[in-house]
């Protein structure tokens, strides 16, 4: 009885929570316990069931949109590589096209964001089978995980499994009797944030300087070593063994109201309980912050929160009730990003906060295109006076500008657009914080306000 | 401004290292030699080997000196102005001499709305250094890092490639601590 009764649990687990039922952070599953569980069935149905054409079809219908912060369809980005827009007949064999590659992002810099580790050090032979589906699909041979410099114990236990994997001809020359070939290898960067743009990611692979590339052309027609080539998050990736096992309508129906599939979701900053929860896509941000992260830490209301990572727009109270999908969360004008909440109480100073975030992105600009390489500064510049209690209102009009010219179009990539989401939104929501510091001439908050230090505390 | 013109002369050092003065084959160890070829053979490219290169002579050596950095740009056959961008572009490369350990203390979001400064005025007392500075003994380095993700177990630190988090004033000090009696203990 009690054997069933966990049986049940567990079968519900794996069809609720694909992603995350396998994760052991102390000891991951080994390659034969991975097996025992069921693994590798997803990369076998692919290789032995389907035509790339037709896996493409499979994910394509499931309806998985990108994890890695943009949110684009997985399917559609697949389907721009030259050997899958043939147009061959569905049955066709498409593995004598021009080879292409596989990247798996696993770079996970961005402030705030640390749902791929879970996934990397928990239950590394989950992407390598995702990443072996992913290959055979777009007609990979070649496929590298470039995972971010210190993420030590991952890097050790991708390695382990890979080894593993070769041993297990799940990798290597014709992979389970089929005449389909992968070399999986993996990278360590060695820290810096641009990496995890696609196109920087791919010059550093290169051994250049890790400076985005102009698009177009995009990587999946000329990317690593000019071949063709799809970049995709190591939570997207993830998601794609249990696709091929149990079908693209059980994916949707996994969140029925909202985007496909579950969602790797997270907390931190001024919460009680921070931390990851895999949820059905669309649990809206009160669940999220009250339920599962246990609410405000001690004493502290809500002041804002930004709802995917440093580089997405400020939510305040009046959005609790908003569903945290791709679409919802642009509405109320911000981005699901990564998915994780970076919560900010009452007590601290929402103008140190930003100034930490803008000092991280001015830190990490590559340098290329002046809007970003000059203008992250001069934000951090305005932003330390007026924490500082020594700015102007002129100031303050002056971040509105330099909102403006570096926002989407205005620069090479996507990382200075991505520092103007939380300061242009901060001044808008927290207006009020912002002129108080110019008319008191320190910082309101001061001793909960670490950026601070300088703000002269005469009576 | 002015003053500054004749800058330049003055920072050219007397004896500059040189490509010429440098042959690889003698400079490399075959133990880094071996590590850098097996790196090579899984690019496409010698060049693509870069980063990876840099870390190998990272781990036999501490640090990149101008000197490994020429020596490694001849092995894979590119000019060592084409490494050095690539060198100085990354925190986790060290173009200068470090301590036996480096800290890694992570200054981003979470760690910010969590503590961060304490811990790091702890450190900062107790090693009497800053960030970019090494304890007189060769002991610590101090450096800041982006978000080591543990941003739910924050404030976080990386010392060489252990991790440390949810970091108290007690706890930094005694893992600190630990760390200096390591180094004495060892011969
Ligand atoms: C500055 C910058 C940093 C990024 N960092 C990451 C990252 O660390 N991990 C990631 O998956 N995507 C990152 N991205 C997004 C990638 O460029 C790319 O969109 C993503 O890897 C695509 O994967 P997906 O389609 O599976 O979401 C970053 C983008 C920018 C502009
Ligand atoms: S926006 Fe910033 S990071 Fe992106 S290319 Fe320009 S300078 Fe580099
Ligand atoms: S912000 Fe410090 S670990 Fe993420």
């Amino acid at each position: 009885m009690m054997d069933n009764n966990w049986l049940e649990a567990a079968l519900t687990q794996a069809l609720t929570k694909p992603l995350t039922h396998w994760i052991n952070l102390e000891q991951p599953l080994d390659f034969n316990n991975y097996i025992k569980a069921g693994g590798y069935m997803g990369a076998i149905k692919a290789l032995k069931e389907f035509t790339p054409r037709e896996v493409l079809t499979i994910v394509s219908d499931s309806g998985l949109k990108g994890r890695g912060g943009a949110g684009f369809p997985t399917g559609m980005k697949w389907s721009c590589v030259p050997a899958l827009q043939k147009k061959l007949p569905l049955n066709q064999d498409t593995s004598t096209q021009e080879s292409s590659y596989l990247i798996c992002n696993a770079d996970e810099m961005e402030p705030g964001t640390f749902k791929d580790r879970y996934l990397l050090e928990g239950v590394p032979h989950q992407l390598i089978e995702a990443m072996i589906i992913a290959s055979y699909t777009i007609s990979a041979n070649k496929a590298y995980i470039f995972l971010r410099g210190e993420y030590v114990l991952a890097a050790k236990r991708l390695q382990q499994a890979i080894d593993q994997a070769y041993k297990n001809n799940w990798l290597g020359e014709n992979i389970q009797g089929t005449d389909y070939q992968l070399d999986l290898y993996l990278h360590t960067s060695a820290g810096r944030y641009i990496c995890g743009e696609e196109t920087a990611l791919i010059n550093a692979l290169e051994g250049k300087r890790a400076i985005p590339r102009a698009k177009p052309p995009f990587p999946q027609v000329s990317g690593l070593f000019g071949k063709p080539t799809v970049v995709n998050n190591v939570e997207t990736l993830s998601n794609l063994p249990h696709i091929l096992k149990h079908g693209s309508a059980w994916f949707k129906s996994l969140s029925p109201d909202s985007d496909a599939g579950t969602k790797l979701y997270a907390a931190c900053g001024q919460v009680k309980n921070p931390g990851v929860w895999e949820l059905p896509m669309g649990v809206t941000i009160r669940t999220l912050l009250y339920e599962y992260a246990g609410g405000m830490s001690d004493g502290m209301k809500l002041k804002g929160l930004l709802p995917g990572g440093a580089s997405t727009d400020f939510l305040t109270e009046q959005h609790l009730d908003t569903p945290m999908d791709f679409d919802s969360i642009s509405k109320a004008g911000s981005r699901l990003g990564t998915g994780g909440l970076i919560v900010l109480g009452d007590q601290h100073c929402p103008v140190a906060m930003v100034l930490n975030l803008l000092r991280f992105f001015a830190q990490e600009s590559c340098g290329w295109c002046t809007p970003c390489r000059d203008g992250t500064p001069w934000v951090v510049e305005i932003l330390t006076r007026i924490e500082q209690g020594k700015a102007n209102h002129e100031d303050i009009a002056q971040l509105h500008e330099l909102c403006d010219f570096m926002w989407l179009g205005k620069t090479h990539c996507a990382l200075a657009p991505g520092a103007v989401e939380p300061l242009k939104s901060a001044l808008h929501y927290f207006k009020e914080d912002f002129e108080q510091h110019i008319e008191q001439g320190c910082c309101p908050y001061d001793s909960s306000s670490s950026e601070g230090k300088e703000v002269s505390h005469d009576e | 401004m002015k003053s500054n013109d004749c800058s330049l002369e003055q920072t050219i050092p007397s004896i500059m290292v040189t490509d010429e003065k440098i042959d690889f084959r003698q400079y490399l160890s075959s133990a880094e030699l071996t590590a850098i070829e097996q790196e090579v053979s899984i690019m496409a490219t010698r060049e693509a080997a870069g980063i990876e290169a840099l870390k190998v002579v990272q781990q036999h050596r501490g640090w990149i000196s101008d000197e490994s950095l020429i020596a490694i740009a001849q092995c894979l056959h590119i000019s060592s102005a084409q490494l050095e961008g690539v060198a100085t572009f990354y925190n986790l490369i060290y173009r200068q001499k470090v301590g036996h350990y480096v800290i890694h203390l992570c200054d981003s979001i979470s760690c910010h709305l969590t503590g961060y400064d304490e811990i790091l005025e702890i450190i900062k007392q107790h090693l009497s250094i800053d960030y970019g500075q090494t304890t007189v003994d060769g002991q610590f380095t101090l450096l800041s890092n982006v978000c080591l993700g543990s941003c739910d177990k924050s404030p976080a630190m990386m010392i060489n490639s252990t991790h440390y988090h949810s970091l108290t004033a007690e706890s930094v000090i005694a893992i600190l601590n630990g760390l200096s009696q390591n180094v004495e203990q060892a011969p």
